[in-house]
């Protein structure tokens, strides 16, 4: 570009003040790390205060020092945790009834989403806020109601239903199989029409679509419900603590308060050994998924 | 290798006829192009085939087998679709044996067939790539790939070239010829563009208002359009149309142009005027390659008019020169070497020889 430069200013004004977007961009980053901070710090207390608690004697807990340092630690908490046998079956528990829904679900959902956003059916969109209005219930209001039934079901067929724990396996999957059919359907119908028609001209039944062509594409979204159903079958009390009773039946986060609270003594330095050990798995498992949950598959679909 | 027929075909979706009964017999080895503005039930025609979509009424048959209730599978074809849809998570060569690994054919044939068919398109070295890894000239390959190795009765195309840019289509437009001329496959082709219809089509059905308004051989489309809506679509830049009245002037007939200018229409088709001269409602259609800058030998049918230019376009070949007639916007052919400016009033030739005359309350050319 040589020649003319077009003098549209005159002399007399001033050159305008342009911001700049290196400047913005910096304060953008500013704003950001300050709130991300903020946060991380706000997040961090609860378990940087249970992993402290965990390594002190109950002495030290009870003595009024300084609550935030150790100046003992011991990691006589830990030993007895993972030795007792009680504890390990409530990790059984827990893990075994987990894994077990998060499969039941899956098998659950998949198919169930599938049909809701690609075979148009009568009914099909009506069902599908259906399956999401029932997730709003919450199990305040149904573990009541819940409990009456298996009792009455035991009375009709003779077969026990409370105080085990493999009922979980039935219940839990009324608070994950409508959510995670929801994020499916949405994951679904993120996907181009064009993609199942493809495979239908191709020669593809519904089932062959959904198996060799949607489950793998979708897999990001398969992915996050995954890692929903597991988070809320780990971390689920309400039912657990309503349903089971014997020492040998209980998951996890109902077996530590129940066998380490006794009457009013609150042994802390376990309690909070014992959950900072029930927040491992989730957190593993978050670890190890997130990669494949951020990998955009469906990038080269189709345009774009 | 199939004929296709589509007989007093509906497609109604609740109160809405995207498809209003059309008839259109395919022959075997055809390349057919559905062409229309959007909206018009091309692409609904073409599901209809592929059974995508459910046909309201009528039928098509697929070699004189009715298939209005045979699944896409078994009906023999392959489309090849706007965005490609090729299966993201699977590598070219996975994506093209899909189908041949559905219907359980032995690996040795697969592998042949999809080495044979990239071949033919030139994909050889992408065999092993996923799909994020390629161009888009290079996925539509691919998405014809898939079609080519199931070797099927038909093929349908919607829309295949949209995506790409200009120059890459005109290659794929090639390329898609030749494919055809190797695999000689019926062809359903399906396409908004009236430059792809009339350079790919053995014929070209145009579509309007889920009607068809005419089936023919390019060149037919081109020359002897049968309704003002075939004249308007087909070519580019776009045929004139001027609201003319038809006036007797001795033995002959001539157009009335709206500013009273007189052209005189040439015998042979001043007789076929003659029978709609008295209907009021008229327009006289001429192609822009048909007005011109004069000649040194103006032959007969050829009239001269004077216009005031609006504005020129020069396309290196040729100039294009719009005009305004009585608020009629009109464009010229012109040579470049004509010297014809923007603002002046310019001499062209306009041959009536080429006219037609459009029948406004009907929509039919005469």
């Amino acid at each position: 570009m040589t020649g003319t430069t077009i003098d549209k200013a005159g002399p007399s004004r001033a050159a305008p003040k342009y911001g700049s977007m290196k400047r913005d961009r910096l304060w953008a980053l500013r704003w950001s790390y300050f709130f991300l901070t903020l946060f991380a710090i706000f997040f961090l207390i609860p378990p940087i205060y249970m992993f402290i608690t965990s390594l002190k004697t109950s002495a030290e807990i009870s003595a009024a020092k300084n609550p935030w340092w150790v100046f003992n630690p011991t990691l006589s908490n830990y030993i007895e945790l993972l030795g007792s046998p009680i504890y390990l079956n409530f990790f059984k528990n827990s893990a075994i009834v987990s894994v077990s829904v998060v499969v039941i679900t899956m098998l659950i959902a998949i198919p169930a989403a599938f049909a809701l956003s690609r075979m148009r059916f009568w009914g099909s969109a009506t069902l599908a806020t259906g399956v999401f209005l029932t997730y709003l219930i919450p199990e305040t209001l149904l573990f009541l109601p819940l409990f009456k039934m298996f009792a009455v079901f035991n009375e009709l067929t003779g077969i026990q239903l409370l105080n085990r724990w493999w009922v979980l396996l039935v219940v839990y999957p009324t608070l994950t199989v409508p959510f995670c059919t929801w994020i499916m359907i949405g994951y679904f119908a993120s996907i181009p029409k064009e993609l199942d028609e493809a495979a239908i001209i191709d020669g593809a039944s519904w089932m062959q679509t959904l198996i060799r062509i949607f489950v793998p594409v979708a897999l990001p979204g398969i992915i996050a419900a995954t890692i929903f159903a597991f988070t809320v079958s780990w971390a689920q009390f309400l039912y657990p603590i309503a349903f089971t009773t014997s020492i040998d039946q209980l998951v996890l986060p109902v077996g530590i308060i129940t066998t380490l609270i006794k009457g009013d003594v609150f042994n802390w330095g376990q309690i909070m050994t014992g959950a900072l050990l029930g927040a491992a798995p989730p957190l593993i498992i978050y670890a190890f998924l997130m990669d494949y949950y951020i990998a955009g598959l469906t990038a080269g679909a189709t345009k774009g | 290798m199939a004929e296709v027929s589509i007989r007093k075909v509906v497609k109604r979706y609740d109160n809405v006829e995207a498809v209003r009964g059309i008839d259109l017999e395919i022959k075997d080895h055809e390349f057919v192009v559905l062409v229309g503005p959007s909206g018009c039930g091309k692409s609904t025609t073409l599901r209809m085939i592929a059974g995508l979509e459910e046909i309201t009424e009528g039928e098509i048959a697929i070699d004189d087998i009715v298939v209005n209730d045979v699944p896409p599978k078994d009906r023999d074809i392959a489309m090849v679709f706007q965005n490609y849809a090729l299966y993201p998570h699977m590598t070219v060569a996975e994506n093209m044996s899909f189908g041949l690994r559905l219907k359980r054919y032995p690996k040795a044939e697969i592998k042949a067939r999809v080495d044979e068919a990239a071949r033919i398109l030139d994909i050889s070295e992408l065999l092993d790539r996923k799909p994020k890894a390629l161009s888009g000239g290079q996925r539509q390959r691919v998405a014809m790939g898939r079609a080519i190795v199931r070797n099927p009765k038909v093929f349908l195309f919607d829309e295949p070239l949209s995506n790409l840019d200009a120059k890459l289509r005109v290659q794929m437009r090639i390329e898609i010829k030749r494919v055809h001329q190797k695999v000689r496959t019926t062809t359903v082709y399906v396409t908004h563009d009236q430059v792809e219809a009339m350079t790919l089509a053995d014929r070209v059905v145009v579509m309007n208002h889920g009607l068809i308004e005419q089936v023919g051989p390019p060149n037919d489309l081109y020359h002897a359009p049968a309704t003002r809506f075939v004249a308007g679509f087909i070519g580019s830049p776009a045929m004139n149309f001027i609201p003319v009245r038809l006036e007797a002037e001795g033995d002959g007939l001539s157009t009335k142009l709206p500013n009273g200018a007189s052209l005189p229409i040439p015998a042979e088709r001043a007789q076929r005027y003659r029978a709609i001269a008295a209907n009021g409602k008229l327009s006289l259609g001429l192609r822009p390659e048909h007005i011109t800058e004069l000649r040194p030998e103006m032959g007969p049918g050829v009239v001269q008019i004077t216009v005031p230019v609006d504005v020129t376009e020069p396309m290196g070949m040729e100039t294009l020169v719009y005009f305004k007639l009585d608020g009629a916007e009109l464009c010229a052919r012109v040579s470049p070497k004509a010297g014809i400016r923007e603002g002046t009033s310019a001499q062209l030739a306009a041959d009536l020889n080429n006219m037609h005359i459009i029948d406004e309350t009907t929509g039919r050319v005469v």
